[in-house]
Parts: structure tokens; sequence; C-alpha cells
């Protein structure tokens, strides 16, 4: 009876997973198809693919940092910086060497790979609020460092690097906007993948035994060292790749558009979206985006709908976004949903 | 039915025009995307957050132009829908909202996008797209390059042509100068920079003895202010947006540093720079300007300074009386409401442009008498001419005469 219903539970679970397996493979045909469906019947500007394709360049930003600070327990007040490099990296290329937008990918990949590795380094003596310090200088340094007189001649100081983005090859009648939404989608998929299998593997665990207990996870002969570092090169190089795929979408880099903020905007994200969850990486990236960009517009919205006598400030809605959610989805979106989803499953 | 009436009214609107003997080209209507028969669209970013949000009220101000402009009927029947986003000063979000203006809002093109470095940012873009980006609210010289970015316009006399009034100024009048030079470590800086080394000549890097830079997200210029003092310099060059302006003249009185100050006139506005600095702190200080300042009393029985202050009480009553900006926003405002005039019934984004390069002497109002806006296919450069001015009591008091530069393409 007993072994049963645990077979039933167990196939139920299978059953489940590939219910959702399916919902995935939907969700993306129906993501990959909307250039087609969107663009043609003019439903989606140019501009909403863009709005699009950040989402999605942030959901990688932030799965970075969820690899990093959720299943390895490195907190980290700095991916800013490791997005900077990675958009930097690409841009340079392109516009100093007339390096094809996409081959930079790579690149950047291994740079903030290294960057994030040789960081690791000695912050591996940092715990705790001691690295996410340490970090945050970082974070803090790297637009300066970008505006330095001397690096002028390649990074243009603060006037930032103008390029642009590729044309859809074999003459596919796509905009650029649409063709970067779709290359985007697939970079997405594959890190996802990659990040999934990775933390399904002997260095995954290793990864969330170091978080819950270093140092029985040492006992046990887990490297710690070792995993640290490589998983700060890794988390860096998810930002660092997702730093630039916005180069190359946006067009445009400029020290300016790396500020501290922005590694603060990544952290919220993977905070608010789950943070040790690969869809709350996904719903990290279009918080960001959405709540940033349109919690000003929102707040003068809402002041002129209701007739505020008061002038609110414009991140005041971003503000209040934000205390609701910890106060209640403490485990960020994707755990409130995975609450909610078995609450209503069990009653 | 409504082809009928339509094709009818054309009919009746054609042998209107041949009974006028008007051209037959006024009768045909062609627009770009963002004109229609009854609207114009036109895109803009200011900064509305942030530290240079003291700009923000040109934005405000023009939105409240077009808003008479409206009320009074239109441009050729036309109503104006005047969109502007915040970009705080900054060009990756410049970037973003003039992508959205474009190509979602739809304009027609942008107008008075404010700021070296945001326009610097959006220019390939809207060059690269043929949308106007017009009358942009800097005076890099730059603006002017009409070959290389043919879909852009500049407004103000540019920082080149200031900077060597300046400099020309300071020879002839200082002894022995001794220069000490505070500049915004951007675009807009070296712009003015350059050009003052240019209006130097040989001796430049002989006369400058020092040169202090700051970043626009610094908190203050205290530091830089005490090196300039440092240096020994009897020659001030103050090259900083308003609030860092008003930081630079306080800090100078507080550390007891009385050099020859020359101000750029990005930073003479008395309500946003002066009064924060503190008259007594700004006594004296030198700069040019093509602007009428709304605080001196001389100007004060002017026809046009009474119409913009009737148009401010009545559409844009919050705005500051005192702020030079507001003065520049009706200006700038005036010039495009010239431009779109002359653009008749053909809204195409080439004809702004071509009617952009085609205006003759256009004295504009709250701009000094006797500097006229002038632009040519080959001039992108609308103003050209300043007024040397020296702060007195709580105003600025203008000397001498109208000096005029050369374009500098």
């Amino acid at each position: 009876m007993a072994t049963t219903t645990a077979e039933n539970g167990v196939a139920a679970g299978r059953r489940i997973s590939l219910g959702r397996a399916r919902w995935l493979w939907v969700a993306l045909v129906v993501l990959a198809l909307l250039p087609i469906v969107g663009g043609k019947t003019g439903l989606i500007s140019d501009y909403g693919f863009l709005q699009l394709s950040l989402m999605i360049v942030y959901a990688i930003a932030v799965l970075g940092l969820i690899l990093l600070t959720g299943f390895n327990g490195q907190i980290s007040l700095g991916h800013g910086a490791f997005f900077a490099v990675g958009a930097y990296t690409s841009a340079v290329l392109i516009d100093q060497m007339n390096w094809p937008s996409l081959a930079t990918l790579p690149v950047a990949a291994i740079v903030c790979f290294l960057v994030g590795y040789l960081f690791g380094l000695p912050a591996l003596r940092l715990e705790g609020h001691y690295l996410a310090l340490a970090t945050f200088a970082l974070a803090v340094a790297v637009p300066q460092i970008l505006k330095y007189r001397h690096f002028e001649w390649f990074t243009h100081g603060v006037q930032g690097i103008n390029i642009f983005k590729p044309d859809p090859p074999f003459g596919l009648p796509l905009s650029g906007d649409q063709w970067m939404y779709l290359v985007v989608l697939a970079v997405a998929v594959v890190m996802f993948w990659i990040a999934r299998n990775l933390l399904d593997s002997r260095t995954g665990r290793a990864m969330t035994a170091i978080r819950d207990h270093t140092l029985a996870a040492s006992t046990m002969g887990v490297n710690v060292a070792h995993y640290k570092t490589v998983v700060f090169g890794i988390s860096a190089l998810y930002t660092g790749v997702a730093g630039a795929l916005h180069a190359i979408i946006f067009e445009f880099v400029a020290p300016d558009s790396f500020r501290f903020e922005l590694s603060i905007a990544i952290l919220v994200g993977a905070v608010v979206g789950g943070i040790a969850s690969l869809p709350g990486a996904v719903i990290g990236g279009v918080f960001v985006q959405v709540i940033e960009k349109y919690a000003d517009a929102l707040t003068k919205k809402i002041t002129a709908a209701v007739n505020l006598p008061l002038d609110l400030e414009p991140w005041t809605i971003y503000g209040i976004a934000l205390i609701v959610l910890m106060y209640t989805m403490p485990m960020g979106i994707a755990g409130g949903l995975a609450l909610l989803w078995r609450r209503l499953k069990g009653s | 039915m409504t082809q009928t009436t339509r094709r009818m009214l054309l009919a009746g609107v054609g042998a209107l025009a041949l009974a006028l003997a008007a051209s037959p080209a006024s009768a045909q209507k062609k627009y770009d995307e963002g004109a229609t028969d009854t609207e114009i669209k036109i895109g803009n970013t200011n900064p509305y957050s942030g530290n240079l949000s003291a700009y923000g009220t040109i934005g405000k101000a023009i939105d409240a132009y077009f808003k008479m402009v409206n009320e009074q009927g239109g441009i050729n029947g036309r109503k104006i829908n005047f969109t502007s986003y915040d970009d705080g000063y900054s060009p990756p979000k410049t970037v973003e909202m003039v992508r959205k203006l474009v190509e979602e809002d739809k304009v027609l093109f942008v107008f008075q996008t404010l700021g070296t470095p945001p326009n610097t940012a959006i220019q390939k873009y809207l060059n690269a797209k043929k949308v106007p980006q017009l009358f942009v609210a800097t005076g890099a010289s730059k603006w002017g390059h009409y070959k290389d970015n043919p879909w852009t316009m500049g407004f103000q006399t540019d920082y080149v042509t200031e900077s060597i009034i300046y400099a020309k100024h300071i020879l002839a009048n200082v002894k022995d100068p001794k220069i000490g030079v505070l500049m915004q470590n951007d675009d807009y800086g070296k712009d003015y920079y350059n050009g003052f080394k240019t209006g130097l000549g040989k001796d430049a890097d002989k006369l400058i003895v020092q040169l202090s830079t700051y970043e626009p997200t610094d908190p203050t210029v205290d530091s830089q202010m005490i090196q300039l003092k440092n240096s020994g310099a009897n020659v001030f060059f103050n090259i900083t947006t308003p609030k860092f302006a008003a930081q630079a003249i306080r800090k100078a009185a507080e550390i007891g540093w009385k050099p020859a100050h020359y101000i750029n006139n990005v930073s003479t506005s008395v309500a946003t720079v002066m009064k924060p600095a503190g008259f007594e702190n700004g006594q004296g200080i030198l700069m040019a300007q093509y602007l009428k300042d709304p605080t001196d009393p001389q100007y004060h029985k002017d026809k046009d300074f009474l119409e913009w202050k009737a148009f401010m009480q009545k559409y844009y009553p919050n705005g500051n009386l005192t702020d030079g900006s507001n003065g520049y926003a009706y200006a700038v405002s005036n010039l495009l409401h010239v431009v779109l005039k002359q653009c008749g019934d053909d809204l195409t984004r080439a004809n702004v442009m071509k009617q952009a390069a085609n205006i003759k002497g256009v004295q504009l109002p709250m701009v000094i008498d006797g500097i006229k806006a002038n632009t040519s296919p080959t001039d992108f450069y609308p103003l050209q001419s300043l007024k040397m001015h020296r702060f007195k009591g709580e105003s600025w008091e203008p000397f001498g005469e109208v000096i005029s530069g050369e374009a500098t393409n």
C-alpha cells in the first residue's frame, strides 16, 4: 500500500515535470514566434522587442548572481561591474577592430570568467558582509575606471561608444531588433540549460553543500577554495555575457549605464525573483526591466489619477512594491508562486 | 459618400488655390510619420530628475508654450503634441527614451534634447534613421557640422565662439594673466576648453597654470577650487553646469580667492546659480550672453519680455520668473514655431530640415536686440553673437557691443 502510494507519487511527479517541460516548450515556441506574429501585425514595435530583449538580458544577469548567491552562498553587490566588463569587451571589439557583433560574445564570456575568477581569489578570504562590501567597491570603481583619461582612446570616456547592431542574416524578413530578440532568446535558453545541468551535477551538489555548511562540505572532501573561485568566475561569465548582449542590442555603452545602481538592481531582481531558483531568474529579469523603467511613469499616472496633493518621488512605487513583496513572498515571487500552487493543490 | 465629399473638398481647395493664384504645391499635403492633418508630434528628453534637474524647467516651459499655441489654434491648423521624457542627463537613458519616441510614439522629429553627452549618444541613431534632431539644448560646436550629420542642428551661440570671446577679453584686459580653469570632464567641457585655448593663441599652455576637472556625478567641486587657488591663478575660467557653478562661486569666496572670474553662459541664471551662490559672492563675474536676463530691470518694459511674462503667468504659473532658462525655452520654442509655419503642409522630415536651414534674420523674443537667428544649407548655427555682461547687485549688466563669431564648421 505504502509502496504503491510512493510509486504513484513518483509517477505523478514525473508526469508533472513532463507536463512542465511541455509547457516550457510551448512557452518557448510562443516566444520564438513573437517576431512573426507580433512584429508583422504591428502589435509589437521595434522598441517593444528591445524591451523584451532587455528583460531576457537581465534574466541572464540575474541568473549569474543566483548561481553565486543562491546556490553557493557568496553575496555580491557588484555584479554590475561584470556586466560592464562584458559590455565594454563587446563594444570595444566591435568599435575598434570591426568584429562581427556575435563573435564578441565568447570573448566577453572568457574575459568575464577570468576577471571573476581572479576577483574571486582574494575575495575567498572575505566572508559574508565583507565580501559584499568588497564587491560593492568594485561596482563603484568600474564606472570611474571606464572614464580614466588614459583609457579614453578605446573607451571614449563619458561619451561612451556607439555601435550598430547586426542586420538579420540570409535576408531574413526581420528587423534588426526582432532578429536580436531571437538571438538573445536562444543564448538565454542555452545559458539556462547549462545552468540547470550544472546544478544537477556533482559540481552543483558541491556548490549547495558549501552554501549550506562549508565546514561539513570540506570534511566531505569538497575543495571549497576551488569551487568558490570557479563559481565566482562562472557567475561573472553569465553576467558578462548579459552585458555583452546588452551592448549589442542597445547599440550604446557608457560608464553611466553601469553605475552601482545596476548592481543593486540585479541583486533586487534575484531576491524578488527567488534567490535559489532558475525560474526566479526569469521573473527577476522581467522585474528589473519593468519595475525600474515603469515605476516612474506609473507613479506619475497614479498621482494624476487619484489627484494626490503631494508630489510623489519617482521611486515611491518601486519602494512600496519591494516592501510588499518581501513581506508577502519572502522566498521571492518564484517561491511564493510555488507555495501558492501547493496550497491550491492541497485544498 | 465620404469619398465623394473628400474629393469635392479637395477640388474645392484646388480651385481656391488656383483662384488665389497661390502655388499649386501648397494644396499638396505631404506627411511623414508623426504628422497628420490635425497633429504634429514632437519628442523631447530633459533631466527632470538627478544632479542637473535645474534644467528640467526648460522642458516644462516648452510644454507650456505649445499648450498656448494649441489654445490659439495650433500651427497651420495642426495641434502640437509635445512628448517629453526624463533622462536624468544620463546618455543610456536618453538612448532608450529617444528610441521610444521614434519607434513607439512615432514623433516627426525630436527637439531640444538637452545636454552634450545625451545628444552625442543619440546623434548617430537619429541620423541613421533620418529623424531631425532640431535645435539641441547644448552649445557644443559640433552640432553645426551639417556635412557629417545633416539631420542635426544646434541653436545657441556655440561654446567655441563664446570662449574665444573670453580669451580675447582676458588678453586685452588682464595684465600678466595666470589662468585657472575648472572644467566638467566631458565633451561640453572640452569644447569650451579647446575654444579657449584657440582664443589664447600660441601661449595658451603657458597662460593656463591649472586645469581642474570634475565629473557631473560628483557631489561637490570643493577640492578642485582649493587646488585652483593654490596654483596662484589670477584669472578663473569657470566651465561648469549650474549646480557646480554655484558651488564654485561660493567656495571661491569662502577660501578668499578673488581672481578675474569668467563664467560660461551655461550657468548664469540668477535663480539657479547666482542666488544660491550668494549675490555678495558673485559681484564682478564676467560672461557673454545672447539671452535677456529676466531679472534685469532694463528689459522689463520690452514688448517681448511682457509677452513672455504674460505667457509664464498664464501657462506655466509654477515657473520661476527669475530663471533665464524659461526665457531660453520661450525663445527656442518660438524659433521652432517659425520653422513649422514655414513648412506649411509639407510636413516631411526632409522639409522640416530644409526649413530649419532656411531661417532669415529672425529676432527671437527674449534674445538680446540685434542678435538674430540665421541659417542656410551651409550654416547650421542659428545664433552666433553675444554681448559681454558683468554681475552687479542682483543682476547682469550688459556692456560693450554685440560681438559676432564666425561659423566653426
